[in-house]
């Protein structure tokens, strides 16, 4: 690992200065991510600001729904009482992700900003256009098993890594940041990821120095009816193939609001809102699930080794939406 | 090249460190700063002493209340306080430095095992104010004020803890390499079980939380962090039951002639 200084953070102001003043600096929350990549030589830091003892921990009841401290570990998110009774599929997705240990270490910040787990983008040897923008994309015509079948361009087919941010996606979750100066600015959660384009070393929307402060979730009627299913080669510590958050609102035996989103699937997590509106007004049958599906995969662009991924996410999401309706088990 | 740098100033320990240790060469590293060479001989010298005077140095009431054998130069020094097994240590460490490497290499407490050193085997795992985690992707940096309790602190004198009894009585090892992960994984694994958090294979994820029953799909789980290339899973699986169940568990093994 390559020297750097370490610092821990007095106050959030302080600390987004600090990252500000250094291009080479960043933020360490759980590091659970940024250490492993500084021991890959893949991220190479000068400075860190520890951030951990500010105080983005808490996790309130809002007006408009529930905010989560960005600094909350995601085991703590996971095992909420608010969260596991009332937003359930957020809980499952954290707990469907990584181990108890990493997850004991992890942050509700954090986990939105981790990066890929492309294996070119971890092996310096090769080239990729995330790690070192213009040297290539190592994975379009590599071993793309693992990769994107929705979204990617030709400078980058990486999927983004996370679970709890599928949920995030299917709940309309909002970012709160705050800048060195001290505004704040809400994102959508939609918008906070970005696809590669012919800008894949960019993974997201915050600008520099801007730090995560809480994430929101609207009030839903999704807890009845919700499912987090996530499909990967080993049943636990694995990264998703294909995992769907799966949600409905029912009204008697109508869909009244239906969301699904996917994971292992995209440079970011991914949105199904034209197979959600599909489902709107529908009764919850195998066959309107399977409508549903066919919508989302109509648009798939698998690559050489992950065809797999079409067959295998439409029969994801069936499942998924039938395990939110109890009806499989 | 180097020699155009200004070197930093050596530290009060630092200085002493190099007179009693280097005295003919005190002088020159004090005005030029630490050569290559200085730091060749030191390491030698520094080798010589843990070989002569082992017991001494590594007997546990040597360790307490001291600032450990700092190295001659940090580059981006930290100074950290923390509670290692109900002892205060106190480290001046490279910035770079993992919990990992500090328990190993500079408190000497070799229990805790660099696996995979990527936070994917677990042979790391130790507490950290109660919680398992991964020391080898924690900076020891960050653990200021902060209670550590590795394999070494779970055994009270001679009386070893009902987990590792367990794990004897359940053959919970082959190599025993992941053991003391292994083990401080279960251990955290009891309270979080018994405060009933949930796991991605527990049925009913809103019902309230309460003692949760540790299937053994419960176990595998929520051990999944904790790798055994030896394949002992399903004697650790027994073993974490019997402890949390307090009702005996049946041993998956057996001597060769005990059915004879």
């Amino acid at each position: 690992m390559r020297p750097f200084k370490y610092t821990r953070a007095g106050s959030s102001q302080a600390a987004a200065q600090q990252v500000m003043a250094n291009e080479q600096a960043r933020f360490l929350a759980g590091g659970t991510n940024l250490l492993d990549l500084m021991k890959e030589d893949v991220e190479r830091p000068t400075e860190l600001v520890d951030i951990t003892r500010l105080s983005f921990t808490p996790i309130k009841t809002i007006s408009t729904g529930i905010s989560i401290g960005a600094l909350g570990k995601n085991a703590d998110t996971a095992n909420h009482p608010i969260i596991r009774q009332q937003y359930p599929l957020l809980a499952q997705a954290i707990l469907s992700g990584a181990t108890a240990q990493i997850r004991n270490m992890a942050t509700n910040g954090g986990n939105l900003n981790q990066r890929t787990r492309c294996a070119y983008f971890y092996d310096t040897a090769m080239p990729c256009n995330k790690r070192q923008p213009g040297s290539g994309c190592s994975a379009l015509e590599g071993v793309n098993r693992m990769h994107a079948i929705f979204g990617w361009s030709n400078h980058c087919v990486a999927v983004h890594p996370s679970d709890m941010c599928v949920a995030l996606a299917a709940l309309d979750a909002v970012v709160k940041v705050q800048s060195a100066e001290g505004k704040e600015r809400a994102i959508p959660f939609a918008d906070y990821h970005r696809l590669p384009g012919d800008t894949p070393h960019v993974d997201n929307t915050l600008k520099p120095g801007e730090l995560i402060t809480a994430i929101e979730i609207p009030k839903n009627n999704f807890a009845v009816n919700s499912y987090y299913l996530k499909v990967r080669d080993r049943s636990s510590y694995a990264f998703a193939l294909v995992s769907v958050a799966a949600a409905l609102e029912m009204q008697h035996n109508t869909i009244k609001n239906a969301r699904i989103a996917m994971g292992g699937v995209a440079h970011k997590p991914w949105r199904a809102v034209e197979a959600e509106k599909l489902l709107a007004g529908k009764s919850a049958t195998e066959e309107n699930f399977m409508a549903a599906a066919n919508k989302v995969m109509e648009n798939a662009r698998p690559l050489e080794h992950n065809r797999f991924k079409v067959a295998l996410g439409k029969r994801t999401i069936v499942r998924a939406l039938q395990l939110a309706m109890h009806t499989k088990f | 090249m180097a020699n155009n740098k200004k070197k930093p100033a050596l530290t009060e320990e630092e200085k002493k460190l190099f007179e009693d240790l280097l005295p003919n060469e005190y002088r020159e590293l004090s005005e030029l700063g630490v050569q290559r060479r200085h730091f060749l001989k030191l390491i030698s010298i520094m080798g010589g002493i843990i070989f002569l005077e082992g017991r001494p140095v590594l007997a546990r009431s040597g360790f307490e209340e001291t600032i450990h054998a700092t190295p001659a130069f940090i580059e981006n020094p930290v100074k950290v306080s923390f509670h290692v097994n109900s002892v205060k240590k106190t480290l001046d460490l490279d910035s770079r430095m993992t919990l990992l490497d500090a328990l190993r290499e500079r408190l000497h407490l070799t229990g805790s095992k660099k696996g995979c050193d990527h936070g994917q085997c677990g042979a790391c795992t130790v507490m950290v104010d109660g919680r398992r985690v991964l020391s080898c992707l924690t900076l020891a940096a960050t653990c200021e004020g902060k209670t550590v309790t590795t394999i070494e602190g779970l055994a009270r004198d001679n009386q070893l803890h009902p987990m590792q009894e367990a794990f004897l009585k359940h053959d919970g090892f082959q190599c025993g390499y992941c053991t003391p992960g292994q083990i401080c994984s279960a251990v955290a694994l009891m309270t979080e079980a018994k405060n009933g958090d949930a796991s991605y294979a527990t049925p009913d994820i809103r019902s309230a939380a309460q003692p949760v029953e540790l299937t053994r799909d419960e176990i595998r789980e929520r051990m999944s962090g904790n790798i055994c290339r030896c394949g002992a899973y399903p004697n650790i699986v027994a073993a974490i039951q019997e402890v949390y169940s307090g009702t005996e568990v049946a041993q998956t093994w057996q001597h060769p002639n005990d059915n004879r």
